[in-house]
């Protein structure tokens, strides 16, 4: 009898991981918040224009909704469901504080770069549409999984389309002040159109409907 | 005089808030597939941004900086705006309902609309003064309006067109966009 219960524990345990593990995949792949749903775009544009801000926004998005999520999530039967969009935006809003202020004190750089996108992750779609579709809904476990997801696939998204206007842009790549290639001719006559603004709006454009073509192809 | 001058030109043309400054794309590719939505959408939203530039401004110039505390702002900003978004839909909800008609399902929008937090959080960040933050926000307001119309007089056409299944929707509304934005840089040289 009791080995029974054990092993239905056992169970519930392995189900509830591999739950973790479908949430997650979800968030990075069928769900991409930014090609698929396309959900946050107004940093996906404005900080993608080198791979160093790309990675730091992604780290603050992914720092922001991992916490609010965690947050909403735990309180979330004692948020009264008439005032619930005000209390996310203030929670949303305190930890872009923290981390506007921890990205000023220890990489100013990034934070001068960032600028104001930094305190505008608070109105980006991704992070309260998480809080109402999914933390205020589940246990604290799949919210976790469902931030890393999403924030995740936001931060790849944004590598891939920083990555292809910093070589297209500059004609090299470097990450943190490591130059990691450049290109010979490219790099003496860099197509600085791609890392202007202009440029931005051609690439995702260009991105969305390669990924629309894939699927169309797939769906024949 | 001059000076004022120069930042609503600056706010509405040079330094496009969309184009340029990628804020409230959200509303820029969701609502410009009818010129008629544009002009609502774009009026209510230079609405709000008048209004809580006021406000935002206010609060920082003789709250936040006297006391010393500006990492508030988002905070603050966020929740002042939201407020006043439902303060502004009562008062159109019970004086004029035909604007209200028009422009009411757009204002909740609004609320996490980046462009107007934007636009606030620039007016600090440059240390406007009061007048000078209204300004800024008025043409803000009118650039984001003047992008919206063009955009969506350039989809309506678009609709028409025969575009590959692969970009049609989105795909082609950013390279519209793309050129369009490329034409803007155009007024760089202005200043």
């Amino acid at each position: 009898m009791e080995e029974k219960e054990n092993k239905k524990e056992y169970d519930n345990k392995q189900s509830a991981g591999s739950v973790f593990w479908k949430e997650f995949i979800k968030g990075l792949v069928i769900s991409n918040p930014v090609f698929i749903l396309t959900l946050g775009l107004c940093p996906v544009l404005a900080v993608t224009n080198s791979i160093d801000n790309a990675l730091g926004m992604g780290a603050g998005v992914i720092f922001v909704l991992l916490c609010s999520n965690i947050l909403i999530s735990a309180i979330r039967r004692t948020i009264p469901a008439l005032i619930r969009i005000p209390v996310f935006i203030v929670i949303i809003a305190t930890f872009v504080t923290i981390l506007s202020l921890v990205f000023e004190a220890y990489i100013p750089p990034l934070h001068e770069s960032l600028g104001i996108y930094l305190s505008l992750i608070v109105v980006n779609c991704i992070i309260l549409g998480r809080a109402e579709v999914f933390a205020s809904k589940n246990s604290v476990l799949f919210s976790i999984a469902d931030a890393l997801g999403i924030g995740f696939g936001f931060t790849i998204a944004l590598i891939i389309i920083s990555f292809l206007r910093e070589v297209l842009g500059t004609g090299r790549l470097a990450v943190f002040g490591l130059n990691l290639f450049s290109i010979p001719v490219l790099s003496e006559h860099p197509m600085t159109f791609f890392i202007s603004p202009p440029g931005a709006f051609l690439i995702i454009g260009l991105l969305m409907a390669l990924f629309k073509w894939i699927g169309v192809i797939k769906g024949e | 005089m001059n000076n004022l001058f120069t930042i609503f030109i600056v706010t509405a043309i040079v330094n496009n808030i969309v184009l340029s400054k990628f804020l409230g794309l959200c509303p820029f590719f969701g609502v410009s597939k009818k010129l008629s939505n544009a002009v609502s959408m774009g009026m209510a939203v230079t609405l709000v941004m008048f209004i809580s530039s006021i406000a935002t401004s206010v609060i920082y110039n003789y709250l936040l900086v006297p006391f010393n505390v500006e990492f508030m702002q988002i905070v603050l900003y966020i929740l002042v705006i939201a407020s006043l978004v439902q303060i502004v839909e009562l008062i159109i909800k019970r004086t004029n309902i035909a604007l209200y008609n028009s422009l009411g399902i757009f204002l909740p929008l609004i609320t996490t609309n980046c462009a107007v937090l934007g636009i606030t959080l620039i007016n600090s960040a440059e240390g406007y003064t009061l007048l000078e933050s209204i300004v800024s926000a008025l043409g803000g307001g009118i650039g984001f309006t003047l992008v919206l119309i063009i955009m969506s007089g350039i989809r309506e056409k678009l609709d028409l067109a025969q575009t590959p299944v692969s970009m049609k929707g989105l795909p082609i509304a950013f390279i519209t966009a793309a050129l369009l934005a490329l034409a803007f840089m155009g007024f760089n040289g202005m200043m």
